[in-house]
């Protein structure tokens, strides 16, 4: 499941609820990527645009991909502003075991930083600047070029 | 006649425009001053299906974005 929230997540919350949601489906592992916001080169946060029609079936093809192992993925992301030490990000893999868990976590959060659409920007002093040097373009890109 | 949206940071109306395929796209883009900066690195999805081919035949209606470099998280 894909949910997007409208400013901070409320981790303690999400990571309950989806605890309770698989703590009978008999998923042997259950590994949250929980992101948060650092203090760092003077920012006062970050925030988000997201293009959500793109990032569905994005993640859809990766719910398949996760399927194929036993596997599912629960993801939840913000749009709008986030402040430092608050979360923006959560992705989660539950497995029956948990190498398969394991890994996928990490090529999940991978491809998540390519080739999800939703876009970063830089809080300071009160403008919105978008992150451009941490951004990287999807495969395909320079098209119309 | 199709629609053009333009993604995240790039500041841009969208456009409406009577186009037959990207390689017209292309072309209108190419001459727009606003969009040097994005067309080399952004990503074409056509009715929110990302394209590799600018010979993709478009048809009225269709809707056309473009997706500059992403950084969720």
């Amino acid at each position: 499941m894909l949910y997007l929230y409208d400013g901070a997540l409320d981790v303690p919350t999400i990571l309950k609820e989806w605890y309770e949601q698989e703590d009978k489906s008999n998923y042997g592992a259950y590994i949250p990527f929980i992101g948060t916001i650092r203090d760092e080169d003077g920012i006062d946060g970050l925030s988000f645009d997201v293009y959500e029609p793109i990032l569905t079936s994005w993640f859809e093809a990766w719910q398949n991909k996760a399927k194929q192992k036993g596997a599912i993925i629960k993801m939840a992301h913000s749009r709008g502003d986030v402040m430092l030490h608050e979360s923006s990000y959560i992705a989660a893999v539950f497995s029956p075991k948990r190498r398969v868990a394991l890994e996928f976590i990490d090529e999940f959060v991978e491809d998540f930083k390519a080739s999800a659409p939703i876009w970063k920007y830089d809080l300071r002093d009160g403008e919105r600047i978008y992150a451009k040097d941490r951004s990287t373009a999807i495969k395909g890109s320079g098209l119309l070029a | 006649m199709v629609r053009v949206e333009f993604l995240g940071p790039i500041q841009k109306e969208p456009l409406e425009i009577d186009i037959k395929n990207l390689n017209e796209l292309a072309t209108i883009l190419q001459d727009d001053s606003d969009m040097q900066e994005w067309l080399q690195n952004s990503a074409v999805a056509v009715n929110d299906t990302l394209v590799s081919s600018r010979e993709h035949p478009l048809h009225d209606g269709d809707k056309i974005v473009l997706l500059p470099p992403v950084c969720g998280g």
